[in-house]
């Protein structure tokens, strides 16, 4: 049997090989990662609640089995914005610190399907609105290679688990770059589908037009095998629809013939210089590796943040108008009539980033302001869409750093929300024309995790996921985070 | 830009209470985010399609058939106040006058 030590260590696919050949039970693994829980996890705050005994009983019954499950014994870590029955979820919000679903998230429910043990319900920015994790009512994550960082966001508890060596992989969501943002800053791989792949069933909504469900991993291998499970329509979210391809697993092979374009407007101006060193490193890695890497251009790039402000918090303040105290969650009723007890629960319930998007949303959708602001951004929408079909006639995929910076320090950002929402100008680009993008530690950068962003045409995942493989290999990012490291 | 008036105006349409100590605050970073937002007001793009979706979905429709649905007692186990099988809220009419 392994050692305990390296199991925080294994990627997910490493450890189905270990657990098929008998090497490895399915409890001893949730075991290791329950223990790294509890040694760890009071100085990250990876995790909102951790189910342990469910996760033990899971992982026996795994272990008991005649036939394994294909994800058998995998333990898990569920961003808190995923709708589990029988499990609080609160998307980090005071709104719904008691909340019950009386349903499961469709993704949640193809992956326990399929073998994994989830280990419990990851903090984020509250109704995943922020970049750092700063948002949540319960507290901020950290980040595991440095504890006086931001692990990003908002998915960045998910992102900080799978770092500390808390959980083999993650479940994250993606509204403007939540999953491949806190992957960057954490060390590992984060993937936002393209739009539409991934049930949104049990997502509590932020964006409707924009959220996609994803894996964030150890390796690239790790996300095409969570993603293949992930995928596929489902009736109960209509904007889903069947991937056309089946997704397979990344092949060892080199980059020949692949067209890579780097967005000029992504490596200039705003990035940080230490990030476009390493940056700059990973390319040359991937164009010695044999790809053909050019010059490409996204013009109107630099006016995706303010569209997406004004699209996202117009979406936010509809989704976010449930909230009213009557059926689920929070109320504050000081004995008005009922439109005091919505105002008074909203109050309460809502976290200040929270407000401030609501309130902005409602602003651009208000009367008078419609078409100067909500029309003319999902005009600029357009135009983002039609930037990246004219890149993808020259290129097959285009890269970039994924963030601007590498994590910044808590509380650095917190008081400045523009600053904040900066964080995010390499993915949201992304976000709004609905293609898959994806995450791989490039090096570091003063110490920290450096992001490589590949992003792809729609619904070309196994071409994205084969190229990030590749390149993967060539860069050889294999350093983990402290916390890990001082268990070998 | 965004007067204390305009968070007032803005905050009653969201049914967000707002403290008056707060307005200032939510009044400068309102501005301050919308003062970024402006630089897309001016880009002569009248004549672009907007995009409110990416996927090209027209509506999506299934057999209107009968099936098995939320009970009644689980669709209320999340209410802050039950009563009767049904969710209990504050007076809805004004009964002041």
């Amino acid at each position: 049997m392994a050692a305990k030590e390296n199991l925080l260590r294994l990627s997910a696919v490493e450890a189905l090989e270990l657990m098929r050949a008998g090497d490895l039970t399915a409890a001893a693994l949730t075991d290791a990662y329950l223990e790294q829980i509890d040694r760890r996890d009071h100085e990250v705050g990876a995790y909102l609640r951790v189910t342990a005994e469910a996760a033990r009983l899971e992982a026996a019954a795994h272990d008991a089995a005649a036939e394994r499950a294909p994800l058998a014994g995998l333990p898990t870590a569920v961003k808190d914005v995923l709708c589990t029955q029988g499990v609080t979820t609160t998307c980090a919000s005071k709104m719904l610190e008691h909340y019950n679903p009386i349903y499961t998230a469709t993704c949640v429910k193809q992956m326990t399907r399929a073998g994994m043990v989830s280990l419990g319900k990851t903090n984020m920015d509250e109704f995943a609105m922020g970049s750092s994790t700063e948002n949540s009512a319960f507290g901020p994550t950290r980040n595991p290679w440095d504890l006086e960082r931001v692990p990003g966001g908002s998915s960045g508890g998910s992102a900080a688990a799978v770092a500390a060596g808390e959980a083999i992989w993650a479940l994250g969501s993606d509204t403007g770059g939540s999953i491949r943002q806190p992957a960057a800053f954490c060390g590992v791989v984060g993937l936002k589908p393209t739009y539409g792949s991934v049930s949104r069933y049990g997502l509590v909504a932020f964006a409707s037009s924009f959220d996609q469900v994803g894996p964030i991993t150890r390796t690239v291998r790790d996300a095409a095998l969570m993603l293949k499970f992930l995928v596929g329509k489902d009736p109960l979210d209509s904007t889903s629809v069947d991937h056309p391809e089946e997704i397979v697993m990344p092949e060892d092979r080199d980059l020949s013939g692949v067209r890579i374009g780097v967005v000029n407007e992504l490596v200039g101006e705003g990035i940080d210089a230490g990030v476009l060193s390493v940056f700059n490193d990973a390319v040359s890695r991937i164009a010695a590796a044999g790809a053909e890497v050019g010059e490409a251009s996204l013009p109107n790039a630099e006016y995706a943040l303010p569209a997406y402000y004004i699209l996202a918090p117009a979406e936010a303040s509809a989704n976010l108008a449930r909230f009213d105290g009557v059926r689920y969650g929070l109320r504050a009723d000081s004995g008005g009539g009922v439109t005091e007890m919505y105002e008074e629960t909203r109050q309460k319930g809502f976290g200040d980033e929270v407000k401030r998007r609501i309130m902005l949303g409602t602003y651009a959708l208000s009367s008078g302001y419609y078409e100067a602001y909500y029309g003319q951004a999902q005009k600029v929408r357009t135009l983002i869409v039609r930037d990246f079909a004219a890149a993808f006639e020259k290129f097959d995929l285009l890269v970039s750093p994924t963030a601007p910076t590498t994590a910044f320090r808590l509380g650095e950002k917190l008081g400045d929300p523009l600053t904040m929402y900066k964080s995010d100008i390499c993915t949201i680009p992304v976000n709004l024309a609905g293609l898959p993008g994806i995450s791989i530690p490039a090096g570091m950068s003063g110490g920290m995790p450096v992001g490589l962003q590949i992003v792809g045409r729609a619904f070309s995942e196994n071409r994205l996921l084969q190229a990030a493989h590749s390149a993967e290999s060539v860069i050889g990012f294999d350093l983990v985070s402290p916390l890990i490291e001082e268990r070998d | 830009m965004v007067s204390h008036d305009d968070v007032r105006y803005v905050a009653k349409l969201a049914r967000l209470k707002i403290d008056e100590d707060e307005l200032d605050r939510y009044a400068a970073q309102l501005s301050s985010i919308l003062g970024h937002i402006d630089q897309i007001s001016g880009l002569d793009i009248a004549g672009v399609e907007p995009t409110s979706h990416v996927i090209q979905l027209s509506n999506v429709l299934r057999d209107d058939e009968v099936r098995d649905s939320v009970s009644r007692e689980l669709a209320l186990q999340n209410g802050p106040e039950v009563e009767a099988g049904a969710f209990r809220v504050p007076p809805i009419l004004d009964t002041g006058e």
